[in-house]
């Protein structure tokens, strides 16, 4: 084929190259950025710093208190994968193995939270959770976050579910097995992929989720991204390759959990909510 | 007869049943924080701290500071899209022939995981007056002063596009694969030219997806607010609307206005998506067995 491709056909194909290798180029210099600084001591003027050092991390360890922002982002992270997948699982359930009047209208409402962008309704989100006296610590940052995770767990685990034969569940029932003893002995087991794949794209998506934290979080519940954000916002007070080293601990977190996620799951279905979920 | 028939097995001949009832509780969380709060925040809205029912609307449509906010995310929101979209056509076209997608579509996938805000900061070092960009063009002659990239319209709309293009083009290539590559070889086989096999099969088998994936990246685009605060300038040129809100919430501490911004900008985006949906149905007739499934 390639070899009687015609000169314009290959020259446009060239072309697209050109361009998808600059993007990726720019994108990967863009990162090597981050860390190459986080390590350097002096960086004035020339392609690398004069010379290299760990310290900027013990130095952002301390001026940031990683270790408080590493617990709470654990905890926010932990509490919302849980809950979504404990809601999100058995609404998803219900969705593939039932029809009943109103599912169209249901699924609408399951579907809005992730269209609509999160600074668009986490304003009135905020306001209604602080008036609450929710938000402002961490219980408020979990609920925010839960508001697009939930719908996302159903999205994906509503085609996963329809896959599975019914009769299998059937067949469980006839050799007498309880809802109870049905659901963990035959439908957890085979649920269990699509539910993992589930809860580490929200476990992706809850680390890298700036707005929603954001607007709810108060001094004491700052995630690594939120906390990341002040440092950026107020530049110049500390040292940047001291933010640069934060900022590594962060895409270190994050990326270690998208390779974990990228064994179960295929990359598109990061962004096309899992459409061919399994 | 038929009224002996019990309540409960009316009910679950149409569907409702103890499973069915499994989806009530998250259909109450998501009506609890979200439809609720998006109500609340609507009638907030019309119970201005000061003034009638209409004053937070009435102020913001007659304070330039805050009504230009729509234009300059327009005019930020807009044109990045149409170049996301507009790029990842041919290339996602490009890259369903590939054999080894699975390594781009990875590295395309780490800034959508990275967030806004790494790449913000990321940008700073990279496209700042001492970065390597402007190193590199220094250095060949390419310029004689460094360009200044960050902290104005140009460092948004570049933040932008490094998270925005892959989005648009993991959409639009899971649009593409879905098209029957036989489709495009019949064409071939009666002799259409690249071109024509484009425009005459293809195109016209995107267009429904291609208007969704435009929404979806406009929408995105359109709420853009950490790179707009770190990379722009956000008292001036990407003082963008999700930024008004921002302000008025808290700093202003007038959750009453912020509430009638959050409003309006969810206004434009549906206005806008609604205008584009409704256009493809006015102007384009889609083929009746679509390309997908």
């Amino acid at each position: 084929m390639r070899g009687r491709m015609p000169a314009g056909e290959r020259l446009w194909a060239t072309a697209i190259w050109v361009i998808v290798g600059f993007f990726v180029l720019n994108l990967l210099a863009l990162i090597a950025t981050v860390v190459v600084s986080s390590f350097g001591t002096r960086w004035l003027g020339t392609w690398l710093p004069a010379g290299f050092t760990t310290r900027w991390y013990a130095s952002a360890w301390e001026e940031f208190q990683l270790p408080d922002v590493l617990l709470t982002t654990l905890e926010v992270v932990g509490a919302v994968v849980v809950l979504s997948g404990v809601l999100g699982v058995p609404a998803a359930y219900a969705m593939a193995r039932r029809d009943f009047p109103g599912k169209a209208l249901l699924m609408l409402v399951f579907l809005l939270p992730l269209l609509v962008p999160p600074i668009t309704f986490g304003i009135p989100l905020a306001t209604v959770l602080y008036r609450a006296g929710l938000a402002g610590d961490i219980g408020g940052v979990i609920l925010a976050n839960l508001v697009p995770t939930v719908p996302f767990v159903i999205l994906i685990m509503v085609p996963f579910i329809q896959q599975i034969d019914p009769r299998v569940e059937s067949a469980a029932r006839v050799f007498g097995a309880g809802t109870f003893r049905m659901f963990v002995h035959v439908l957890l087991p085979l649920l269990a992929p699509g539910i993992l794949a589930a809860l580490l794209l929200v476990l992706v998506r809850t680390i890298a989720m700036f707005e929603l934290t954001f607007l709810t979080a108060g001094p004491t519940s700052q995630t690594l991204v939120v906390a990341l954000y002040y440092a950026v916002f107020a530049a110049g007070v500390r040292a940047g390759q001291s933010i640069d080293a934060m900022a590594v601990v962060y895409m270190v977190t994050s990326l270690l959990w998208l390779l974990i996620a990228l064994r179960f799951v295929n990359p598109t279905q990061i962004v096309t909510r899992g459409k061919r979920a399994g | 007869m038929s009224d002996r028939v019990p309540l409960s097995v009316r009910l679950s001949q149409r569907g409702l049943d103890g499973v069915t009832l499994l989806a009530l509780p998250a259909l109450l969380f998501v009506i609890a924080l979200f439809v609720y709060p998006f109500l609340y925040g609507l009638v907030l809205s019309f119970k201005p701290k000061v003034g009638g029912l209409f004053a937070n609307y009435v102020t913001f449509f007659s304070d330039p500071f805050l009504y230009s906010t729509i234009g300059k995310t327009l005019w930020l929101a807009v044109p990045v899209t149409l170049l996301n979209v507009a790029l990842s056509v041919p290339v996602a076209l490009r890259v369903r022939l590939m054999r080894r997608q699975r390594l781009l579509t990875t590295i395309l996938v780490i800034p959508i995981t990275l967030g806004t805000v790494l790449v913000a900061e990321g940008m700073l070092n990279y496209l700042g007056p001492r970065g390597w960009l402007n190193r590199f063009l220094l250095e060949f002659g390419l310029s004689s002063s460094p360009v200044r990239l960050i902290h104005n319209y140009w460092g948004v709309f570049l933040s932008l596009v490094i998270t925005g293009f892959p989005f648009t083009f993991l959409l639009t290539l899971s649009y593409v694969t879905g098209i029957d590559p036989s489709l495009e070889q019949a064409g071939a086989m009666l002799g259409a030219r690249a071109r024509q096999r484009f425009n005459e099969i293809l195109l016209p088998l995107l267009v429904p997806g291609l208007i969704v994936t435009f929404c979806l990246s406009f929408v995105q685009a359109f709420s853009v607010f950490p790179s707009a605060v770190l990379l722009g300038a956000p008292a001036g040129d990407t003082r963008v609307i999700s930024v008004a809100a921002y302000t008025a919430a808290f700093e202003d501490y007038d959750y009453s206005m912020a509430s009638a911004i959050a409003m309006i900008m969810a206004f434009v985006q549906v206005a806008i998506v609604v205008a584009l949906l409704g256009a493809q149905k006015l102007v384009y007739r889609g083929p009746a067995g679509g390309g997908k499934g």
